[in-house]
């Protein structure tokens, strides 16, 4: 288990949650449990056992600047990469980060439109998951004026 | 049995997009009711989704997806009249499967 550091800034706390994670992904069903019980994206991320993980102007992600209820956010992320193993949708401050994650077969574009809960104002983070383990991302800060909990 | 899916699933240049309204409540476990107990989590876990019978797309979601899920994506080489199917499981091991054709 890695250090949590609540103070760490978005790119160090990505980067330092694949530091030293010497996991590969074994069975997908098995990791991607664990990755749904993290209640880190640094601990999602590592039970994914994704490699080494930067920013990409490759990766897409649209959704409201503002929103008005955070019980439901519409999300859409995409990728223009060949050789993509997996989107996830990742919500930084919602207690369970992990909020979905798609295998992209051959036979999709690596493109999703999905809705999100989100406790509160977060970052959130689409990861494409290339074949040779690269995972890199697109971040887009989203401000709740209504969480989705505690109602 | 849940509520039925609605599936739209529309062609051109070679390729269908698919649009999915799901029926479910995807309870996160965090929230409270009027008595103050939390309601237990209960939402979709697992969403596949085939074409003509092969599964092109697997999906593994947790309690932060909305309640009635909307998922869009998609299909390559799919043209008007193919067949797409859609299925999901929830942690309490409810299923539900719908088919659409492609228009």
């Amino acid at each position: 288990m890695p250090s949590r550091r609540q103070a760490l800034s978005h790119t160090a706390a990505l980067a330092a949650l694949l530091a030293g994670t010497g996991l590969f992904p074994q069975l997908a069903r098995a990791s991607s449990k664990q990755a749904f019980d993290a209640r880190t994206i640094q601990d999602a991320m590592a039970a994914l056992g994704a490699g080494a993980l930067s920013e990409s102007g490759d990766v897409t992600l649209s959704g409201p600047d503002i929103a008005e209820n955070g019980a439901v956010v519409p999300f859409a992320f995409s990728t223009t990469l060949p050789g993509v193993r997996r989107l996830l949708l990742l919500v930084e401050k919602n207690p369970v980060p992990l909020v979905a994650l798609f295998n992209v077969s051959a036979a999709v574009e690596p493109a999703f439109s999905i809705r999100a809960k989100l406790a509160q104002s977060s970052s959130v983070y689409a990861v494409a998951v290339m074949d040779d383990g690269r995972a890199l991302y697109a971040r887009k800060e989203i401000k709740v004026t209504l969480g989705s909990c505690g109602t | 049995m849940a509520d039925p899916m609605r599936i739209r699933a529309q062609a051109s240049g070679g390729k269908a997009t698919v649009r999915i309204l799901m029926a479910h409540e995807m309870e996160s476990g965090q929230r409270k009711d009027e008595a103050g107990h939390i309601a237990p989590a209960w939402y979709i876990q697992e969403v596949t989704a085939s074409h003509n019978g092969n599964t092109v797309l697997e999906a593994e979601w947790g309690p932060g997806v909305s309640k009635n899920p909307y998922l869009q994506f998609v299909v390559k080489g799919a043209q008007a009249g193919d067949t797409i199917g859609v299925r999901w499981k929830d942690n309490r091991g409810d299923t539900r499967s719908d088919e659409a054709t492609v228009s």
